[in-house]
């Protein structure tokens, strides 16, 4: 068996090297925008993202949510383009569009045939400055990202629960507000607000322009240029920093939601890659996640679901790549007949196994192997790379974070293992949530009309 | 003599024909169909076997096709789940097996580097041909699938759809929900799953897709070797046809919830249906389209009732659901009803603009090479192509079929295909009191 494997992880290496990540091509234009930019020519297609430095951890209380509302906004219409013609133009090229917001970032993508480049460009330069914030668009849109909260937040009781428990968990840290924000802000937005937002953070030099696709580097370096180049920079304050203040003993809560089925999960404060002490801690925080729960031969699987039945699912997660320090989690929901208390109980046990023994070879062998074979799966989506470079960006490691990953991950040992479960997995640092099943009444069905 | 004939010529047309992506097409000795496409650059390969075997084989114990296709990575061969789930981990390779209405379907995607390819690939033919079903894994399996229909009646979405379907389907067996209800799964026994694995895995029912860096005479002998092991058996009957509802219906389920989630449609279109690029042309008009449609723009852009407003016609192998859907605040629910409905009834008596029309072809022809740029997405498009029996040609010649579908032709296919009055609606929420 162990022979196995060591050839497994010779033949990987060639697989690695011989099929070595394409180059990523950077320029920062004289507006301070920058623009990465990777070949892939695979398909006759392309995606172009623009990235912003801000999210819903950058917000102060009183307006949480703004970044999303203003994603919204930013459909809305400028000087040259009215409300609506962003998304027919890109529609009429043959696009595909969308936007997302996250804690430490929001951004605009589009996927077009490679020869239509200039088209999302022209549209997403023009809307970097010159957005229209109408109080009648504002109202409607208020309405939109209102029914949002209620489809993905309100009427689902893992995600209330998740919002609930993050609220716990941190004191300082804007980690504690929800992206979608709290409704009450939301219901409290002003035009003026919005503006200042949007003043304040959108701006070349606040912005990254990832390209991944079947085009020339040179081109689109020029013609970022020639649609990019012209808009002003800005003046960008400081970001308060918003550290998490020490947690001083476990905290725990139960959520008590209309729900058929009980959960629990756990969260230590952990740190991320850019928060680290030291970066390979991070690494090693990423593996012993891939310890816990990289797939169905994983501890979780293994033992909680299969081997004991105690739970019908587990999971655990490390947020590797956020901007401030976050939570490791551990989360599982108990079998028929099991409890949230039994399993809480065997979810501490795993990781004061983790601290007090070493992970065993065959683990960390297949963690890796797992890794590798991801880093070439990730190809085959222009979309996830550019994503991938996009996001290190934009919380301010640099996209050559994703080209070292694959190689930090195989220098983590099982002592660095050991090591950050010892020194991060803390009883003192830990936060628990329960999720109390309330009744739901379904009683009452007006019945149909139908044969 | 005559059959090498056919099949090289078979294959030039295959390749004449194909400037998005050649697929290439044979059977193996035991009767399976093998769809495979060669694409370079990237070291791995998706192998799918698809099997004419999802839930509407169930009869009448809803949940055995997924039961079954969810039990055979817990045990085949010498192996149990955790030795089957290492084999495949260990070489970073992922594995699924999953069933919907239509058919299940066997998946693995790995790198090509051999020894990573051998082990991941000899670990799918052994489920595929001789997996255990344990009493203990179907007892284990069972009640987790319990636990899942459990947590279905948190969602008002979820009960939504299984109401909706019921609504279109009758007693047709597409009518109840793929992974059961907690009746019939509490009802199932290992027996049950064994027959049906026994009846349904077998070469002739199954369809074998092929798409990554491998070589031609690789996927012939990765086609052979996965379905060496299973029986040749048989197809088995077509599906019954689904009969039009006779009347409209509207169905409404108290829920606790702060929206109220609306369903609106009737059995529509299947995967050969001569109208159905009409049908999908029109659709893109009226509410298929993401962001750029009639229903976002009436329900979402001019008065904000709801984050999401579309539309969708799901082909099948018989006419399978179109469907109109929204969700908005319980005390909007008769507004955004009545907005929704007229916007049905206006397309259908107007039919679309020349403008609407050409900026919906535009969209859907620029957009063409963004389908199946990548290799999860190709796969996906050839294993529909291989199960629904379609042309092989089907990518190359998408666009002429986009380009070929008019005004009159969609107003037309609406007219005969989407009738007003036999519409049924499904509304999950609180009640307005």
């Amino acid at each position: 068996m162990k022979h196995r494997i060591l050839c497994t992880l010779l033949f990987c290496f060639p697989v690695l090297t011989s099929h070595a990540s394409p180059h990523v091509a950077e320029r920062i234009l004289g507006n301070g925008l920058k623009v990465l930019v990777k070949e892939d020519h695979r398909s006759p297609v392309v995606v172009s993202q623009v990235w912003y430095k801000v999210g819903s951890s950058y917000e102060p209380g009183g307006i949480t949510g703004i970044s999303h509302m203003l994603e919204h906004m930013m459909f809305k219409g400028t000087d040259k383009h009215p409300v609506g013609e962003f998304s027919r133009i890109i529609a009429e090229n043959g696009g595909d569009e969308n936007a997302f917001t996250g804690r430490d970032y929001t951004a605009y993508f589009q996927t077009m045939a490679a020869s239509k480049l200039a088209v999302s460009f022209e549209l997403e330069a023009d809307r970097m400055r010159h957005l229209h914030l109408l109080a009648d668009e504002l109202k409607k849109e208020l309405e939109v990202v209102t029914e949002e909260r209620r489809m993905r937040t309100e009427d689902n009781p893992q995600a209330k629960m998740s919002e609930q428990f993050s609220a716990l968990a941190f004191t300082s840290s804007p980690y504690k507000n929800p992206i979608i924000g709290w409704p009450v802000d939301i219901a409290n937005y002003q035009v003026d607000d919005l503006q200042a937002w949007y003043q304040r953070w959108y701006a070349p030099n606040n912005a990254t322009l990832v390209v991944v696709g079947d085009v020339q580097t040179p081109d689109v370096f020029a013609l970022a240029e020639q649609y990019f180049g012209g808009l002003q920079a800005s003046e960008l304050k400081p970001l308060k920093p918003q550290t998490e203040s020490p947690q001083l003993g476990v905290r725990k809560m139960t959520v008590k939601v209309p729900a058929k089925l009980p959960s629990v999960v756990l969260g230590y404060k952990v740190p991320s890659l850019k928060t680290a002490e030291h970066e390979w801690e991070a690494y090693a925080l990423e593996v012993l996640a891939g310890v816990l729960d990289g797939g169905s031969s994983a501890r979780l699987s293994k033992e909680l679901i299969r081997g004991k039945q105690l739970a019908v699912s587990a999971g655990a997660g490390y947020n590797f790549s956020s901007r401030l320090s976050d939570l490791f989690e551990l989360e599982a929901t108990p079998a028929e007949g099991k409890t949230v208390w039994e399993l809480e109980l065997e979810l501490k046990k795993q990781v004061a196994q983790l601290q007090q023994q070493l992970i065993n070879k065959d683990e960390l062998q297949r963690i890796k192997a797992q890794v590798l074979a991801n880093a070439v799966f990730e190809r085959d989506s222009n979309f996830y790379q550019a994503m991938q470079l996009g996001m290190l960006e934009t919380i301010g490691l640099g996209w050559q974070k994703a080209d070292e990953y694959v190689a930090k991950i195989n220098q983590v040992t099982a002592g660095q293992v050991r090591e950050v479960a010892r020194k991060y997995l803390l009883e003192d640092h830990l936060n628990i949530a329960y999720l109390e099943p309330q009744p739901i009444n379904t009683a009452t069905a007006r019945k149909k009309a139908v044969k | 003599m005559r059959v090498l004939f056919f099949s090289f010529m078979l294959l030039m047309l295959s390749q004449t024909a194909s400037a998005t992506a050649k697929i290439e097409h044979w059977q193996t000795p035991q009767g399976s169909r093998v769809y495979y496409v060669r694409t370079e650059g990237l070291p791995m390969v998706d192998v799918q076997v698809l099997f004419d075997a999802g839930s509407a084989r169930d009869g009448d114990k809803f949940g055995l096709a997924a039961l079954t296709a969810g039990l055979l990575d817990t045990g085949a061969g010498d192996w149990n789940a955790d030795q089957i789930a290492e084999r495949f981990e260990s070489v970073g390779a992922n594995f699924g097996a999953a069933s919907g209405i239509d058919y299940a379907t066997v998946s693995l995607r790995t790198l090509t580097d051999k020894p990573l390819f051998d082990k991941a690939l000899a670990t799918m033919q052994m489920i595929l041909g001789k997996p255990r079903f344990a009493n203990a894994d179907f007892e284990r399996e069972k009640s987790r699938t319990l636990a899942g229909l459990k947590q279905q009646e948190e969602s008002p979405g979820d009960l939504a759809n299984i109401a909706f379907y019921q609504a279109l389907y009758g007693k047709h067996p597409y009518a109840h929900p793929d992974s059961g209800t907690l009746q019939t799964v509490a009802a199932l026994t290992r027996d049950d799953v064994q027959g049906f694995y026994q009846q349904y895995y077998v070469a002739a029912n199954a369809v074998i897709v092929i798409v990554g860096d491998l070589s031609k005479a690789q996927a012939e002998q990765t086609a052979e070797n996965l379905v060496k092991g299973l029986p040749v058996g048989e197809k088995p009957a077509a599906l019954p046809d689904v009969p039009m509802p006779v009347e409209g219906g509207a169905q409404h389920i108290e829920f606790p919830s702060t929206q109220t989630h609306v369903l609106v449609g009737l059995p529509g279109t299947y995967r050969k249906d001569p109208d159905y690029f009409s049908l999908y042309v029109g659709n893109h008009i009226l509410g298929g389209g993401s962001l750029v449609s009639k229903l976002f723009d009436e329900v979402r852009e001019k008065r904000g009732l709801a984050y999401s407003a579309a539309s969708a016609f799901i082909p099948m192998l018989k006419p399978g659901p179109f469907l109109i859907n929204l969700q908005t605040r319980n005390d909007q629910t008769p507004e955004a009803l009545k907005v929704l409905n007229k916007t049905l009834a206006n397309f259908i008596s107007q039919g679309p603009s020349e403008t609407e029309l050409t900026a919906a072809k535009q969209n859907i022809t620029g957009g063409f090479a963004m389908r199946f740029d990548t290799n999860k997405e190709l796969a996906g498009y050839v294993g529909m192509i291989g199960f629904y029996d379609m042309p092989l040609d089907y990518l190359d010649s998408f666009q002429q079929n986009i380009e070929k579908v008019t005004g009159a032709s969609i107003t037309d296919a609406f007219k005969r295909r989407v009738s007003l009055p036999l519409l049924q609606t499904v509304t999950v929420g609180k009640s307005a009191k």
